[in-house]
């Protein structure tokens, strides 16, 4: 067993684990945060996507070992006082959701295309959801919710 | 059959809420990541299951040697087949027609392995990490035996037995028909033939399969938390095979990720861990992996279709002829049986068309591959595909266009009801109004004279139409899947108020994305007149829902919706009474006005919902005299032969000449799924419908070699599609309300996947038409479209 420290969503975290356990485990059975979801297991469907140290990662292939140290935000990091962060709210109002597996990840990994690119055209929110794989929606909601939600995170800057 | 008057209104002066477009009441929890799937519940003295899974395609299983699982620290405890054996029957998926050849199904091999990937050993352990290092441990000695996985080779009498209890691997033989169509065809000015073939498609859930099974010792009760579409007929067919009393067996389906059909049968691993944990006394968990998925998930399609259409010279249809044949794999699935896809097939063959005379003929054939079950369309998409490309080439043949020839065979707005040649009955549908929307919405001209241009500088763009039309809302005159004994035709609802004048409503179905927390709380708050925010619906388990079955073949929105029009006109009759009393006027002159309840013609005489509703907690001091307290009403549903929606799909698409990559330039919907409830729900279900569809159409294939391996074991070589492959989709809408279905609703959910693979088979063909290729083969994936056309050149 080894001993791994790390910051999630703003909060120090410190748990015992096997140097095997991957980060998506540790994240959801040591950590209890169970919004990050396991989808593949071998790194396509990118439902564990989490931010590490400020960019997107699968957490999935990840050892929770290798976070030793990091700063990660998962999907429980999103709001902020209470509300829901723009994103959220943009997903919501253009029904970019519906059985809501894919949805932690596509979250993080849309955030992590706004802040590469704040202001992608469809072309470019397709190119950076295409990390994570929605079977219910077709992708037609998220890009309108990306869309949407991208001048709202400028002006917020 | 029951009259109703569709689309009754309620009395109430708040904004509708059915027709509006409301955002999900479940998204907050999925936002923020606090969905309760099951992966998500982790009980005390929790273990953790895995299977040992089949390497071989056709085995006896000679022994198993589990010790060294059994002394890794951490195991506590190991089920063979022997052992599932003594604590649950065999899942038999029983028929009541000879056509189906019953078979068992047993949670884990017994004797020997049919199919790769099937459940062979248990395992649980404190740890998934441990029980997949028990696995590890386990020495299973196989006798391999010859194995069969082409289904055509399976008929063949020297082909190796999958059910010695069969006799056969023919395990469905069905046909369907109508009038004299041989002598139709041979009297045909025009017959066009092909052998089609779909093949294997698997659903892909983003949440894999799994379950949580806690025995109760002290209390004899058994809960399952399962990634299931349909906790109440879990819950029915675990009683038998456990020998267990239905109200001591709870199933919980909270939220799912996604099911499309797959999770709407029983599966082994639920049996499994029931007993484990029963065994034990301890809670049980298994999540399945994508492995696992991919390879023990019912997979869909798998058929090949010969066909015949005749037409006379104008193209009106004289003759339908067609022989199915559908691989189904090595297991027939409970309780839709192996039937489900090939005799869905042949029931859906005839489209919205007026065929005269039909004959459809179909096989199920058992093979060494993982079962075929419901997966979104069920045997339709195989169907419209076939027929629409018989009305394409018939169409090219006669040189007509293919809306033309679609519009001189609809089934016209004057003869419905309309009785299909499988014995369906089109209650009412928009077939040709869909069509001309679609063509009016695409600007059919213009996209056909851009056709032409491009074709003149040498690239290859075609446009590619499918009608359909899909039986939804099944009632009780008829089984879901053919000769299925068990009963799907009605859904419960109990709309209850709580002396604060808030409602709880509750229904047996189960929804897994399709947002079904937000439209029954539309309807009901429509019919009790309540804001959506004084609604909660809860469903997906069996212990507190009256009885239901669960969500699934586009029912849902047909029978909990209606069900809650029935429970919700209970409640508010009951409304009207005491607010009478209350205001001391004849129920008959009461109204409802913004949220209040009044006196007809004297709105200061009013009362608030929260006051009818205390009243009616209070007693006799409050209410009229012999009236019982309570505000609560439970009402079945049952639509008798249930509804149909219908659409046509216009694809755009450009074949790159490089790399033969099919890419959808523009994808048009017009669907008519009766009155809406909720229009961002239902653009949302066209789309992902339509994805998938895309996805079958262009990239998805599950591949197995001739040994029963399967080749497309990860999603690196099974793709689903992602954002870049999917086209910005244009959906329209026509509302043709249902005049059989309470509140005008059609069901919605499955159409997208039906429509989409012919849609876009006839613009890739449309598209090589300048070439004479055909698309008789989906997917049409870049290497076999390279190998169609290296071949058309070849021919010149």
């Amino acid at each position: 067993m080894v001993t791994v420290r790390l910051n999630v969503n703003g909060v120090a975290h410190e748990g015992r684990c096997e140097p095997r356990k991957l980060l998506a485990d540790f994240i959801r059975e040591d950590l209890g945060l169970t919004g990050t979801h396991v989808g593949c297991e071998h790194g396509i469907c990118g439902a564990c996507t989490i931010m590490f140290n400020g960019e997107a990662a699968r957490s999935c292939i990840m050892l929770a070992v290798q976070a030793d140290g990091a700063e990660l935000m998962t999907v429980e990091g999103l709001m902020r006082d209470g509300k829901l962060h723009p994103l959220q709210e943009a997903f919501r109002e253009h029904h970019a959701l519906q059985c809501g597996f894919c949805t932690p990840g596509m979250l993080i990994t849309a955030l992590d295309l706004l802040r590469t690119n704040p202001s992608p055209n469809d072309r470019e929110i397709r190119e950076g959801i295409s990390a994570v794989l929605c079977r219910c929606t077709g992708y037609q909601g998220i890009v309108n919710a990306v869309r949407a939600a991208a001048p709202i995170l400028v002006a917020g800057r | 059959m029951t009259e109703h008057r569709a689309g009754a209104t309620a009395p109430t002066a708040l904004p509708r809420l059915v027709g509006a477009r409301v955002a999900r009441r479940e998204d907050g929890r999925f936002l923020t990541g606090q969905g309760s799937y099951v992966d998500d519940h982790r009980p005390a003295r929790l273990l953790y299951a895995a299977f040992l899974r089949s390497p071989h395609a056709h085995a006896r299983v000679v022994s198993i040697a589990a010790s060294a699982a059994l002394t890794l620290p951490g195991v506590a405890a190991v089920l063979t087949g022997e052992d599932v054996a003594r604590s649950a029957k065999p899942v038999r998926a029983a028929s009541k027609t000879p056509a189906v050849k019953v078979t068992s199904f047993p949670p884990l091999a017994l004797g020997k392995v049919r199919h790769v990937g099937e459940a062979v050993v248990m395992v649980a352990a404190e740890s998934r990490y441990v029980a997949e290092d028990a696995v590890e441990r386990i020495l299973v000695e196989y006798e391999p035996i010859p194995v069969v996985t082409d289904m055509e080779q399976a008929l063949r009498p020297e082909s190796p037995l999958l059910h010695d209890e069969a006799g056969t691997n023919l395990l469905v033989s069905r046909e369907f028909g109508r009038g004299d169509v041989d002598e139709a065809l041979a009297g045909a000015a025009l017959v066009v033939r092909e052998r089609f073939r779909f093949h294997r498609h698997t659903p892909v859930c983003m949440e894999n399969r799994g379950c949580l099974a806690e025995y109760a010792t002290g209390s004899g009760t058994l809960t399952l938390r399962s990634s299931a579409q349909c906790p109440g007929l879990v819950r029915d067919v675990l009683s038998d095979l456990l020998d267990m009393p239905e109200h001591r067996i709870r199933v919980i389906a909270a939220d799912v990720g996604g099911g499309f059909g797959a999770k709407a049968s029983l599966y082994p691993e639920e049996i499994a861990t029931c007993v484990m944990a029963r065994r034990l006394g301890r809670p049980v968990k298994w999540i399945g992996d994508r492995r696992e998925d991919l390879l023990a998930t019912t997979h869909a399609w798998d058929e090949i279709v010969e066909a015949e259409l005749g037409v006379d010279r104008d193209g009106a249809i004289v003759g339908l002829r067609a022989q199915v044949t559908a691989d189904v794999g090595a297991y027939s699935i409970y309780p839709w049986t192996a039937a489900i896809e090939p005799v869905q097939t042949i029931s859906f063959l005839p489209g919205p068309y007026r065929v005269p005379t039909y004959r459809g003929r179909t096989r199920g054939v058992a093979t060494c591959k993982a079962p075929l079950g419901p997966y979104r369309g069920v045997g339709r998409p195989p169907a419209v595909f076939v027929i629409e490309g018989l009305m394409d080439r018939a169409a090219r043949q006669l040189g007509m266009d293919p809306t033309e020839i679609r519009l001189r065979n609809f089934v016209r707005d004057e003869e419905f009801p309309y009785k299909s040649p499988s014995g369906i009955v089109w209650d009412r549908a928009s077939f040709t109004a869909s069509l001309l929307r679609a063509c009016e919405a695409l600007d059919y001209a213009a996209v056909r004279a851009e056709q032409s241009r491009a074709r003149a500088e040498g690239r290859w763009l075609g446009v590619g139409v499918a009608s359909y039309v899909e039986l939804t809302g099944i009632g009780s005159a008829i089984p879901v899947s053919p000769g299925m004994p068990i009963a799907t035709g009605t859904e419960a609802a109990t709309i209850r108020f709580d002396p604060a004048g808030k409602v709880t409503a509750v229904f047996g179905i189960a929804s897994h994305g399709q947002g079904l927390e937000t439209t029954l709380a539309q309807i009901v708050a429509d019919e009790v007149g309540v804001p959506i925010d004084d609604v909660r619906v809860i469903h997906g388990d069996t212990e507190v829902s009256p009885y239901g079955t669960g969500t699934y073949a586009s029912r849902s929105l047909v029978l909990a919706g209606g069900a809650a029009i029935l429970a919700g006109r209970a409640v508010r009759e009951k409304m009207l009474v005491i607010a009478g009393h209350l205001l001391e006027a004849d129920p008959a002159d009461v109204v409802m006005t913004d949220g209040r309840w009044a006196v007809r013609g004297m709105l200061d005489r009013s009362v608030a919902v929260r006051e009818i509703a205390r009243a009616a907690y209070t007693g006799a001091r409050r209410l009229p005299t012999g009236l019982e307290p309570g505000l609560e009403a439970t009402r079945f549903y049952d639509p008798y032969y249930g509804t149909a929606s219908n659409a046509t799909h216009v694809a755009v698409v450009e074949v790159d000449r490089e790399t033969c990559e099919v890419k959808p330039l523009r994808y048009v919907v017009v669907e008519d799924c009766g009155r809406m409830v909720n229009p961002l729900i239902v653009d949302g279900q066209v789309h992902g419908g339509v994805a998938q569809g895309l996805g079958a159409a262009l990239l998805e294939e599950v591949v197995y070699d001739d040994q029963g391996q399967l080749l497309s074991g990860t999603l690196m070589d099974y793709v689903v599609p992602s954002a870049c492959e999917v086209p910005w989709m244009e959906v329209h809408h026509l509302e043709t309300p249902s005049p059989v279905a309470l509140g005008g609703f059609r069901g919605m959910g499955e159409g997208g996947t039906i429509g989409a693979p012919a849609a876009i088979a006839n613009a890739v063909a449309d598209a090589l038409v300048p070439l004479g290729i055909e698309i008789a083969e989906l997917p049409v994936t870049p290497d076999r479209l390279f190998r169609l056309i290296e071949r058309a050149r070849a021919r010149g």
